[in-house]
This record gives C-alpha cells, structure tokens and sequence, in this order.
C-alpha cells in the first residue's frame, strides 16, 4: 500500500473514487475548495462547480437518483444556501449513495460566520459523520456512501478547517465499483406531494430509530480505554487535541455525532468518574448526553463556545489552571489582508472612497474595500445580499424623505452568477434605484481562482458557454448598463456621478482580470525622487508596494519594484508626475 | 523520537506552504508521522500566514502552541517577531531579513517598526538574519526564497539531508526545479 501526506480534503476525494462515486458537484468555499479541485482532476467521473450550493446539492441528488455514487461539496455557509433541497432529500431517501460535504470554519479564518453544521443533521433527521484526520477522511467517505445505500439517506460528511487543510499520512485503501443502479422512478417515494410525504416522514422518524440502534455497535464510534478518572466523548480535530493533551485517558471517540448511541455513552459514562464532553463550537454533543440523564462535568461550563482549540487550551481549561507562557512581542502592527498589487478591484474604491458613497457589499475580495484606506464597503451579510439590500436600502431612504445620494452595491462575477441574480431581477420588477457595480475578474478569486459560468471553461478544464453578465442584466430588464475599464479613475469617477444623477437601476460592469489567477504581471512603477512632493495623495491606493519615507518637513513615496504590477492607480493619483513605468 | 515542531510564517504570497510541504515530505521519506497544517483563503491576500509542521514517532494535534516549537522559519521579520513566544526556550529561529510593509505602513497611517531585528535577536538564543530575498532574486526568481530558507534550515532540522533533496524532487514542479534546487543551495552555504 502505497503512503501519501494528504489533505482532508485530498483524502476526501480519493475516498470518493475509492468508493465508486461518479458524480460530484460544489461551489467553492474556504475550507472546502480542494475537494472538487482534487476530482476535477480525474477522468471518468463528472465533477463541476454548480452556480451555488442549492445547485450543488440538485444535482447530486439528480446524480445519485440516477443511479451513481454521487457527492456535493460546500463550506458551512452553503449548507443555507442547500438547506431546502437538503431537508426534502432527507425525505426521499437517495436511490444511489448520497453524501453533502460540509466544512465548518471555527475560529473563522475565511468565513463570515462560526456555525456549526452539525444542527442540520438533526434538523433534517439524517446522520452526520466527523473524521479527525486525512486518514479517516478518506475511509469515512467510503463510509458515508454505504451508510448512506444502508439506510437510503443522505449523509453529512463534516470537516472543520483543521480537518480540511492539515495534512497528514494516508494508505491508499482497496476500491469498490459499484455497478450503476439506473434511473429511480417511485412515485411514493420521489414525488413530495403532501400525501407521500406525510408517509415518508414516518419512514424518517423510523430511519431515525435504526440509525440510533446501528450507532451503538458501529465501527465509527469507538471507545479507547485508558484512565478512568475523566473520560472524554469527543469527535472530529478535538479528538487529536485531547489524545495529546490527556494521553492516558479513556476516550470515546464519536466518529458519528448523529443520531447518537445512547447506550454505549451511558456505559461509558458510568465507567469513568468524571465526564468530559470537548467539543468546538456549540454544545451539539453535550446537550444530547446531558438530555440522556447522564452527568457532564466539563463541557462548555469550561471550554469556549466561541473560536477554535488548541491542545494547550483542552489542557488548561479541563485542568483549571493555566500553562506557563511566553508574553507575545507587544504592539506590533497587525497584518490584515489587501488587495494584491495589481488588483482589478483597487482603482474602484479610491473612487468609490473619493465620493463617500454608501456601499451595500458583498463577498469576494473586493470585500476588502471595507478595510482602510477605502472603508468604502458598509456592508458584508451572505453572498449575494449586495444587491437586494442595496434596493433595500434605496427603498427605506426614499421613505424618509430628503435626498440622500442612491446607495452603491458592489457584487463580483462568481458572487453575482450565485446569488446576484435574483436580487438584480427582484431591484429592477420593482422599480429599484441603486447602482450596481459587477466587478468581473474573470474568476471566483477569494477562494484560489476556479472556473465558473462566466470564465468559458468547466472544472475540468473542457471550453464551456461563456455567460454575457451585460446581456444577462439587459435581459432582465435593466435599462442603463455600461461597461467600465477600473482602472482608468478618472473615467470611472465621471461615469459613477452620471449614473448617480440617473433615476432607476444602474448596472456598471468591469470586466479586468484576476492578476493572481491569469499571471498578469506589468513592468513596475518607480517615483523620481526629485519630483515627488511627499503629498501622500498616491498612499490613497492602498498598496502594499508604496512606502512613505520621512525627510526634512515632507519626505517622499518609493515603489518596491518587487511587490509593484505596474497597474498605474497611484500614478493617476500622483499630480506631480514623479511616478512613471521606466 | 519526541515530536519536532516547526513553525513557518510570512506574508500570504510568499510561498511558505511549499517549505511546509516538502519538510512533511521529508518526514515520510524518513519514515516518520507527520502532520502539516495551513491556512487557505483569506489569509492568502497579503495578510499574516502561518503554517505548522510536526513529526515524530506518532503525532496527534496538527498545530502548534505557544511554547512547544523547536525551529521558527521567518520569510519575514514583522511576522517572525510575531511568533517568538510560541518557541521553547531553547528554540531557534532563522529568517529572511527583507521587509515587508503592512499595508497600515503603506498608507502612511503606521510606521514599520525599525527595531525589530533587534527585538528577535534579543528574545532568542539562536537566530541566524539573512537577506534570503536577495539570494532567491540571484537565484533567478524571488520566489524561490521558500527554498533558500528551507536550505537555511537544513542543519537545524533532525531529518537527513537525503531526505530533504528528494521531498524537494517530489514537490516542486520539473519545469522550475532546477533553480529551486540553486536557492537551496545558497541557502544551505549561508548556514554552513
Ligand atoms: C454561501 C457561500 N458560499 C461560498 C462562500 C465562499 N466565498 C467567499 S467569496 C467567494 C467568491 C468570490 O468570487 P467573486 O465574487 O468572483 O469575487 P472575487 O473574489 O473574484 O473578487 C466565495 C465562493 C461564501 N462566503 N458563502
């Protein structure tokens, strides 16, 4: 057998075709990305990014209805975005094996939010299974499926960022070809009319009962005998944290955290003398343990709802006492991420910063307009929220009369083709008046640059219908849509005011590449010493490749012609001309 | 053996994920356990980055926290002086001289702290400075300055060297190999 170091996610994928799967489909999101980006790799499977979640999940369904082994892959915040065809396919069963991938993100390192997706599995009724390692990723994919096949369910699969992105040794296992089960046709079982579903939901609560019994003896849940003096019930990376911060210890290792096996934790429980339930984010295990009599010692009354742990933090909060420590060198400055030199999205926000608009945002890496020197983003809720609470906005401030300037929404191409859509469809039916900027870099850049409905090129690399976003909004119905070069900020500047005199919705469309994604890389810029002024006006473009040095009363720019893409923003700016491409 | 606890950090950009890589590689070469943790995303924009590697005979957390890292790669010094006190007391830190700015010292609002090399050098022991930057530029691509530290390391890290040149073999794509392997070697002579 061959050993690989492996990611979670790597070892995910390479479960999913040890297992026979065959279709897989996702949207792209930190810490889940590299799934889909690992199949997408391999032939004779079909692996796509779906325009959002929702989709994802459809076609898996469609996939495993049609009788493959199927898969969709999403970060935590997709789950909402999936949750309704999630909650019926709980009713429906799967045909073929089923399983939704959901990585959760405590500690949030590139999320808007910290929840936990362990409360769909109990919301939906279907079982959640958590590997600890890339080890038991790749096994518990395997497992999934047939978990899934046994019980004719949908099956989470649930990482968490330390699961996803550590990478750790992995053997390969033995593959299964499981011969394609053909179409599903059952008009009880597939067709959720009232009068099916009411019978399919007795089926659930019945699955639910079966489950439960086959979590009591399953391999997935296993105990690991040690040091009676507190045992641990924990899953997923708090395993690994309190396998080293209590080595001796006895534990029950949950790799399904729902349904639970209540039997086999009330024996453990008995068998140890103080209880302990680790578990990041919420209390999802030690409310169900609590709620089966049993006494729990340590758990949240300990350990924090909030962020991610660590060994160290198991170690001191169920001991009580802290571990000596160093004191972290004080005051350095903080390092926030920016935007890339080069960035198409820079030249927007100095307009957008010079005007003082209200900007109704979204996410991508234009979000980083919210941050100085721009503060130009007001808003940051959920993917695709910018336009719809821009008309939102728009419509409350008419409402209070006056005349306040309209308010900006800011979208990217991969953000507008997920979820823009529908807001810009909903803005324009009913009589919105706000400017929609469409910041079309050609690819979904704060995740590592996938392909999407709009690049002209599929996951797997094959050309693909490129989408026309100025003809998709003229075919909504949007009367005034242009198409703006944002890097040229004079120009945007006068088309921004046009459109901010204009009634009605205004769509703006850049469409400049990633320079990350597409290699763009320009000759740098350099200041003539003797020209610069030290006005700083240039320091309003926010790149990192500016520096200021003081000298005399002023003191003057330089341009670190390593970190420079030569993209001109802070020459425009400059009005002395001391900055040029030599 | 115990576990060895390596800490790699820098600024999202600048390759610290393939020092990580091949010194896990390496690990498994050595027939070791390995795990290897990073930071995907966000981060990646020019904001502080820090990946994790430990190996040894079984390793269970993949992360490493205050006070357990043996080695401290710095691709540089703001973001190496961030990670001082997560060293052992004997720890040792070796990184890339070249600054840098936030983009807080960009837009005029901060300044970057001019003393910091004098601020690493006195909380540890056994720090080794160098301009890296300048040795992978020589080398023929600046970024290749995750192979002239990883070179740096060499004699820092317990894994045979053997191990190291084949895990650089296995990791870095052909077509730039040949210039990863000269900035190893400049940097390797740097600590020799
Ligand atoms: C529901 C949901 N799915 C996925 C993500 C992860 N995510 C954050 S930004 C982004 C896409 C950004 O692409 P784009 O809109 O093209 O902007 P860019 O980053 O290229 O500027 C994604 C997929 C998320 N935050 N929420």
């Amino acid at each position: 057998m061959k050993k690989a170091i492996l990611s979670g996610n790597e070892a995910i994928a390479r479960g999913f075709l040890e297992a026979g799967g065959k279709l897989a489909a996702a949207y792209p999101g930190t810490p889940s990305t590299e799934v889909l980006e690992t199949l997408s790799r391999h032939k004779g499977i079909h692996a796509e990014w779906s325009v959002n979640e929702k989709v994802a999940l459809e076609v898996a369904i469609g996939g495993a209805l049609s009788g493959v082994r199927s898969m969709a892959c999403m970060k935590h915040v997709g789950v909402n975005v999936a949750a309704d065809p999630l909650m019926t396919a709980a009713y429906t069963g799967i045909h073929a094996g089923l399983v939704l991938m959901a990585a959760d993100d405590p500690g949030m390192f590139s999320s808007q939010n910290e929840q936990d997706t362990r409360h769909f599995a109990r919301l939906g009724k279907i079982p959640c299974i958590e590997p600890s390692d890339s080890s038991e990723s790749l096994q518990y994919a395997k497992a999934a499926f047939s978990l899934s096949e046994s019980f004719d369910t949908p099956v989470i699969l649930r990482t968490t960022t330390r699961i996803s992105h550590c990478k750790s040794v992995v053997e390969d296992g033995a593959s299964e070809s499981p011969a394609g089960r053909g179409l599903a046709r059952d008009f009880g079982k597939y067709v959720m009319l009232p009068g099916n579903a009411q019978k399919r939901h007795v089926f659930v609560e019945d699955r639910l009962v079966r489950l439960r019994d086959w979590a009591e003896t399953s391999p997935l849940n296993r105990v690991i005998g040690g040091d009676s003096e507190i045992g641990f019930i924990t899953s997923g990376i708090s395993f690994q944290y309190v396998r080293e911060a209590f080595p001796n210890a006895a534990v029950l290792k949950l790799g399904m955290t729902f349904p639970l096996p209540e039997k086999l934790i009330k024996k453990f429980a008995s068998s140890v003398m103080k209880l302990a339930v680790v578990e990041e984010l919420d209390p999802f295990l030690e409310e169900q343990v609590r709620a089966m009599g049993v006494t729990v010692h340590f758990g949240k009354n300990v350990l924090p709802l909030c962020g991610e742990f660590s060994q160290r933090l198991v170690r001191e909060k169920i001991s009580g006492s802290p571990l000596p420590a160093k004191a972290p060198v004080a005051g350095l400055l903080m390092r926030p991420p920016t935007f890339c030199p080069g960035c198409s999205h820079r030249g927007l926000y100095t307009v957008l910063a010079k005007l003082k608009l209200h900007v109704s945002g979204d996410i991508g890496c234009y979000t980083l307009g919210a941050l100085p020197p721009f503060s130009s983003m007001h808003t940051c809720i959920c993917m695709g929220a910018s336009i719809s609470a821009a008309h939102g906005m728009a419509k409350g401030l008419a409402l209070q009369g006056g005349s306040q300037q309209k308010p900006v929404a800011v979208i990217g191409d991969s953000t507008f083709l997920h979820s823009g859509i529908t807001g810009l469809i909903n803005m324009v039916y009913n009589g919105g008046d706000a400017i929609v900027i469409v910041m079309n870099n050609d690819t979904t850049g704060m995740t590592g640059g996938q392909e999407h409905a709009g690049t002209g090129r599929s996951a797997q690399g094959s050309e693909a219908p490129r989408l026309d976003i100025a003809k998709l909004c003229q075919a909504i119905g949007a009367k005034r849509v242009r198409e703006i070069d944002s890097y040229n900020i004079k120009e945007l500047e006068k088309i921004v005011k046009e459109e901010l005199a204009e009634k009605g919705p205004s769509v703006l469309i850049s469409n400049q590449p990633c320079v990350l994604r597409y290699r763009v890389s320009k000759k740098a810029y350099a200041v003539e010493k003797a020209t610069c002024k030290g006005c700083k006006l240039c320091l309003k473009a926010g790149c990192i490749a500016l520096s200021f040095t003081p000298e005399g009363k002023t003191g003057f720019v330089t341009i670190d012609p390593l970190l420079c893409n030569g993209c001109g923003v802070c020459a425009q700016l400059c009005t002395t001309g001391a900055m040029t491409q030599p | 053996m115990s576990v060895f606890n390596i800490l790699i950090s820098g600024v999202g950009g600048q390759g610290v994920l393939l020092t990580s890589k091949i010194i896990a590689e390496a690990a498994l070469l050595a027939g070791l356990d390995v795990k290897q943790s990073e930071v995907h995303g966000m981060a990646q924009r020019g904001g502080s980055v820090l990946s994790q590697v430990r190996f040894g005979e079984k390793v269970f957390s993949p992360i490493v926290t205050e006070g357990e890292a043996d080695l401290l790669i710095g691709f540089e010094p703001l973001e190496t002086a961030r990670y001082l006190h997560f060293l052992k007391d004997d720890g040792a830190v070796i990184y890339n001289t070249r600054t840098i700015g936030t983009i807080g010292v960009s837009i005029g609002a901060q300044q970057y702290p001019a003393d910091v090399n004098e601020v690493i050098k006195s909380r540890v022991k056994k720090v080794m400075p160098f301009d890296g930057t300048q040795l992978a530029v020589t080398a023929g691509d600046k970024r290749t300055l995750n192979l002239v530290l990883l070179g740096a390391a060499l004699s820092s890290l317990p894994l045979k060297e053997q191990f190291i040149l084949d895990a650089i073999v296995n990791t870095v794509p052909k077509k730039v190999l040949e210039i990863n392997q000269k900035a190893f070697a400049a940097g390797k002579v740097q600590n020799t």
